[in-house]
């Protein structure tokens, strides 16, 4: 189990991660899911004992990463599939990681087997395509063939066969009882491989649960209503006191449900042309809860509504 | 051990060292055979076979320092301190490493240079008979080894490749020496400068360097072996720093 406690990690004026609680539980897939800029590498290089945390502390099974005893063993992680040097081979590269964790030399072959990298074993790792960088990151996570498994944006940058390879694996090793730790900031992607989420933004940690209650949770469902009595329709609604907002020809009412909607028409003898209940994507609902966390606003819509606006007052 | 394996490993499975070393025992070589077949039998000193040393402890110097800066270039440091979170062990396991294939170069390099020039002036007085003799040979490979560990302790504290390399070189190449040209306090600053006493180490000081008679850059305070202790001294402190930097900081 990996539990961070109070984690904090501040860069000069900037807190990358802001007094950060979590627990990776055993044997399951647990997604890291937050913005670009959320802290979520910063956070892995701690778990890692790369960084130095400036508050708070994060231990794997009880123990901090630098107490590990050739950590290989315990904990694998691909944070950078770009952390090798370019002119080693990837059975060079893979070799002196085995050997600095008292691996046998046989086992560099069986992880290289693993990620279908045997055909390319000695040619050197620079001329490696990501997909293949990213093999090679995960042969090298297996080598000591550890019980926990860290990976950082996995999928990044990969063409959809690479992203469905790796989908996989991750399945695969979850399949083992591992316990794995992904970060990504796609929650479609999350939402296909973690049972687990620990979302976080702007350093903070937003929610901690399982991937259904955070669907369940973050997608409000709303009802679509379309009438030809909607002024009716929508004093009655107002004074149900539920929540409601314009769009287009009908309503979009938050806070009762499709039936009770029905049912409140029929009372006030509305005809309806649509009642139809809808549900956010999940794209969506991340976006609403770090929507405010998110770092790096664009005012591109500032801008675009200022413009408008000036093309108006001049008479254009 | 199971460290110095790992970083034997690292250090040759990329070109550049072999490279390096190579060039770095030609240029000894060269420059002796060069010195022999151009200057008098009677005035071939030992000295003069081992004047290419200058040079081939550049191209280790730079070597080193790009063990561990190209480490930090390509982020294998990280990779590295996940394996082997004892940082310390890690560097220092390195630096031995560096400092082995260093020593290794210069003994191959000297000998040869020495070998070259009695081949090319087999009647110039080129024995090894005495203690100074064999310290300006042999023991090269004591100095290659020492500047590696500075280089790599460098290189740890700088992390980039082009600015250890100027700092290395730019110091002990051209710094040094200027420090001397300084009025008045110039000379005994130099006295006590590092590089300064590495060079008395291996040339000592009654035979040293005539070129130097006519009021040059003196040699340094102390005696040769005191010397080399010296030296040592400065390239253990830096080392120490290099480390404890590098335990600090993050990866």
């Amino acid at each position: 189990m990996i539990e961070a406690v109070g984690l904090t990690k501040r860069y000069g004026k900037t807190l990358a991660v802001d007094d950060l609680s979590f627990n990776v539980q055993s044997g399951r897939v647990t997604g890291f899911l937050g913005p670009n800029g959320a802290g979520k590498s910063t956070t892995m290089r701690m778990v890692l004992g790369l960084d130095n945390p400036t508050g708070g502390s994060v231990t794997i099974d009880g123990r901090r990463y630098r107490e590990l005893h050739d950590p290989l063993r315990t904990v694998g992680a691909l944070l950078d599939a770009k952390w090798v040097h370019p002119n080693r081979s990837a059975r060079a590269h893979l070799r002196w990681l085995a050997k600095s964790n008292k691996l046998p030399d046989s086992r560099v072959d069986e992880v290289l087997e693993l990620v279908g990298l045997t055909s390319v074993a000695n040619k050197r790792a620079g001329g490696f395509s990501l997909g293949m960088s990213q093999r090679l990151g995960i042969a090298a996570a297996l080598l000591g063939d550890p019980q926990v498994l860290l990976f950082d944006e996995p999928v990044n940058g990969l063409d959809p066969e690479g992203i469905v390879w790796i989908r996989k694996f991750m399945h695969r090793l979850a399949d083992e009882g591992r316990t794995v730790f992904v970060s990504s900031h796609l929650l479609s992607e999350m939402a296909l491989t973690a049972q687990e989420l620990i979302v976080i933004g702007r350093g903070k940690l937003i929610a901690q649960c399982s991937t259904e209650e955070f669907v369940a949770q973050a997608t409000e469902s709303t009802v679509k209503v379309r009438s030809p009595q909607l002024p009716v329709l929508r004093n009655a609604l107002l004074h149900a006191g539920v929540r409601i907002s314009d769009e287009g020809e009908g309503l979009v009412v938050s806070g009762m449900d499709s039936a009770e909607i029905g049912e409140l028409a029929a009372q006030h003898g509305a005809t309806l042309h649509e009642l139809s209940p809808q549900r956010g994507s999940l794209e969506e609902a991340f976006m609403q809860l770090t929507g405010e966390s998110v770092e790096y606003h664009t005012d591109l819509e500032q801008t675009a509504v200022a413009e408008a606006a000036e093309l108006i007052s001049t008479g254009k | 051990m199971t460290l110095l394996a790992v970083e034997r490993i690292k250090l040759f499975t990329t070109r550049s060292p072999w490279w390096s070393g190579a060039i770095a025992i030609a240029l000894m070589a060269a420059f002796a055979g060069l010195v022999a077949a151009n200057a008098p039998a009677d005035e071939l000193t030992m000295a003069n076979t081992q004047f290419g040393a200058t040079f081939g402890l550049v191209v280790v110097m730079v070597l080193a320092a790009l063990a561990i800066t190209t480490e930090y270039r390509f982020g294998t440091i990280r990779a590295t301190f996940q394996a082997v979170p004892n940082r310390t062990s890690a560097l220092l396991a390195k630096t031995g490493v560096v400092a082995a294939v260093a020593f290794v170069i210069a003994e191959i390099g000297a000998f040869l240079a020495w070998g070259l020039a009695n081949v090319i002036k087999p009647e110039a007085n080129l024995a090894l008979n005495s203690m100074a003799d064999w310290r300006n040979v042999a023991g090269a490979g004591l100095i290659f080894a020492l500047a590696a560990v500075v280089a790599v302790a460098l290189g740890t504290l700088v992390r980039h490749s082009a600015g250890a390399i100027a700092i290395v070189l730019v110091y002990s190449q051209v710094a040094e020496p200027l420090i001397s040209q300084l009025p008045s306090v110039g000379p005994d600053i130099y006295r006590w400068l590092p590089f300064n006493m590495a060079q008395k180490f291996l040339t000592g000081d009654p035979e040293v360097a005539p070129q130097f008679a006519d009021g040059g850059p003196p040699s340094a305070a102390l005696s040769p072996w005191w010397a080399l202790a010296y030296f040592a001294a400065f390239a253990g402190v830096l080392l120490t720093i290099a480390v404890a930097t590098a335990n600090k900081r993050d990866a």
